[in-house]
């Protein structure tokens, strides 16, 4: 069964939108889970309270939120444009950055739930042979949470994958634009006589979780193999 | 010199530390578990930062609170040997041996891979992973890991304390290898008088966060005041001898020291290593006259310096058995009932009495001469 050029559209700009979304969140999810797993500072309840905010926030209200902080006339959004040209708004690098917000709870959790595993005594022993801070992050503390990251990016992946309401009200639902696999199927279902469309797109969405599952388990086995002996 | 004068005040616990030592063999720590030890050697370390004082190692200051230094732990060329190995478990152990090389250190006389590769015994366990090493073997790879940083003093933390005592007895010989072959003088910290006595050069005695005394090994273990602390570790004298000659036809090795000659069982030592022989105060009797017709080799002409009085039915009693300028300090450990049928007092003159069979092997040590000398 040859994919129709919607669905091919719909799968193509899915697997961009989450893989953009997990690999520019990344970095900041590291930041954001090192502020919260390894240091102090007065006001910390209340970034991990924001971070955690999408969480717990009706997902319109996020996306909203992106439309007034990000649109063209936001405050954001305004300056991207003036001084680098970019648009966010009803733009596939907008549902990407709707998806980063809504997914990064999940990703900092994983990563800081790791990380404060790590046992800080390999890392002091790493200073006594010579390592400086840099040298122990990389080549001590973010191998060891190496698990952490990767769950914390499946996780990430999953639920970008799937984001919906904050990214119909952030980038609306343009065909071969901003519309993604969900919006792709909900947009189906709305039509008279679109249902055999959209079993199709649900046998690829299945299809499509499926192999990242499997891909994330081989992953994580050859990570746990790699790192085995901390237990 | 290891300099340190620190004060950290740790929760409820204070720390002030005082001594220095020199800077060749090994400076054992011991105290009692919770005496702070562990604290002096991560302020060396740097990974303990104090509130006031110095820390000095040969010219470099690497610590002072009035002038405002604190060498990072990374800039402190310190091995350290943790008490519970710290091997990265996601490197193999060749990875773990390589990870504190330096490009200077490959070229390193004593110190290249290869060297300590061999000293360690290591070679069979270089493709291993972490996990798959036994306690004794993962603490040898920590020594490796350790020397491969090419430091110039090693930290040993309890380095047997998570060893059982059959792995304990595979480590002793590496330590004793590094000790007589390399040249990197070692701080060692245990809380068994039994590893100091056989290890240790200067000893630093530490009790509730302050020293309680320093100085060579022998002097201070055999110090009585000293005895709440050192604790009953079959309570003995270390005296230093040389090699003096061997007897092969029995298999005796002959130990000389100020005042006369130890017969051994033979040791295979070349003739003027110098020598630890640690007695046993329950391995010499004594007697008022040279005794005549008796199996036991070792009889020496001595005093008494000291009775250790208590109200057990044993007795400790020191005896002085070298000569006017050189003392050399013997306990005795009779029953309270011998003293009183000798009538044992202090300047007594007595005959000590020490069977050869009862010196083990593990009742001598080669040390580092040179040590003493610079020990002032």
């Amino acid at each position: 069964m040859p994919l129709t050029a919607l669905e091919v559209s719909a799968l193509e700009l899915s697997l961009r939108v989450a893989l953009v979304s997990v690999l520019t969140s990344l970095p900041f999810g590291l930041a954001a889970a090192w502020l919260l797993a390894r240091t102090r500072f007065p006001g910390k309840s209340l970034i991990d309270g924001l971070i955690h905010l999408p969480l717990v926030l009706p997902p319109v209200v996020v996306g909203y939120a992106l439309l007034v902080l990000f649109g063209r006339r936001g405050v954001v959004g305004a300056w991207l444009y003036e001084s680098l040209g970019i648009t966010l708004a009803f733009d596939w690098k907008g549902a990407a950055l709707a998806s980063a917000v809504m997914a990064f709870p999940l990703m900092v959790r994983a990563i800081r739930l790791s990380l404060e595993a790590v046992d800080r005594r390999l890392e002091a022993a790493a200073r006594t042979l010579g390592a400086g801070p840099l040298r122990v992050l990389l080549t001590v503390t973010i191998p060891l949470t190496a698990p952490g990251i990767l769950t914390g990016a499946i996780l990430a992946f999953a639920r970008s994958v799937g984001e919906f309401g904050a990214t119909i009200t952030f980038v609306s639902n343009i065909p071969e634009v901003t519309q993604t696999l969900p919006l792709a199927l909900y947009s189906l279902i709305q039509q008279p006589g679109g249902e055999a469309a959209a079993a199709r797109l649900t046998i690829i969405a299945i299809v499509v979780a499926l192999l990242a599952l499997i891909a994330s388990e081989i992953l994580a086995r050859r990570i746990a193999r790699r790192i085995a002996g901390a237990a | 010199m290891i300099e340190l004068d620190i004060e950290k005040r740790l929760g409820a616990f204070d720390l002030a530390v005082r001594f220095s030592a020199p800077e060749t063999g090994i400076t054992a720590i011991f105290g009692r578990s919770g005496a702070g030890k562990t604290s002096v050697v991560n302020a060396l370390a740097g990974l303990l930062r104090p509130d006031r004082g110095t820390i000095k190692v040969g010219e470099e200051i690497l610590f002072s609170s009035e002038a405002g230094i604190d060498r990072r732990p990374e800039q402190r060329r310190l091995g350290y040997v943790f008490q519970e190995s710290r091997i990265f478990p996601h490197y193999s152990v060749r990875g773990n041996l390589r990870y504190g090389m330096r490009r200077g250190a490959a070229s390193h006389p004593t110190l290249s891979f290869d060297a300590v590769v061999e000293l360690l015994r290591l070679d069979p366990l270089l493709e291993r992973r972490p996990r798959d090493l036994s306690g004794g073997e993962r603490q040898r790879v920590a020594i490796g890991r350790a020397l491969l940083a090419a430091p110039r003093l090693l930290l040993m933390d309890e380095p047997l304390a998570s060893l059982d005592i059959a792995h304990r007895a595979e480590i002793i010989p590496f330590i004793e290898r590094l000790r007589d072959r390399l040249s990197i003088p070692i701080v060692y910290v245990s809380h068994a008088m039994e590893e100091i006595i056989h290890l240790g050069d200067t000893l630093v005695m530490m009790s509730e966060g302050r020293v309680a005394a320093v100085g060579p090994v022998e002097e201070i273990a055999s110090r009585l005041d000293l005895r709440p602390l050192t604790g009953r570790f079959g309570a003995g004298s270390v005296i230093r001898t040389t090699v003096a000659g061997s007897d092969l036809v029995f298999g005796l090795s002959e130990l000389s020291f100020p005042g006369g000659r130890l017969r051994v069982p033979h040791l295979g030592l070349p003739l003027g290593t110098p020598v630890r022989a640690r007695i046993r105060a329950r391995d010499v009797s004594l007697a008022l006259a040279p005794p005549k017709g008796i199996s036991i080799l070792n009889i020496f002409a001595g005093r008494v310096v000291e009775i250790a009085q208590d109200a057990d039915p044993m007795v400790e009693v020191r005896l002085d058995i070298g000569t006017a300028a050189r003392p050399v300090p013997l306990w005795a450990r009779i029953t309270r009932r011998s003293t009183h049928e000798l009538t044992l007092e202090v300047g007594k003159p007595v005959y000590a009495l020490v069977k050869s069979v009862a010196l083990g092997r593990t009742s001598f040590s080669p040390y580092d001469a040179s040590a003493e000398q610079d020990g002032g």
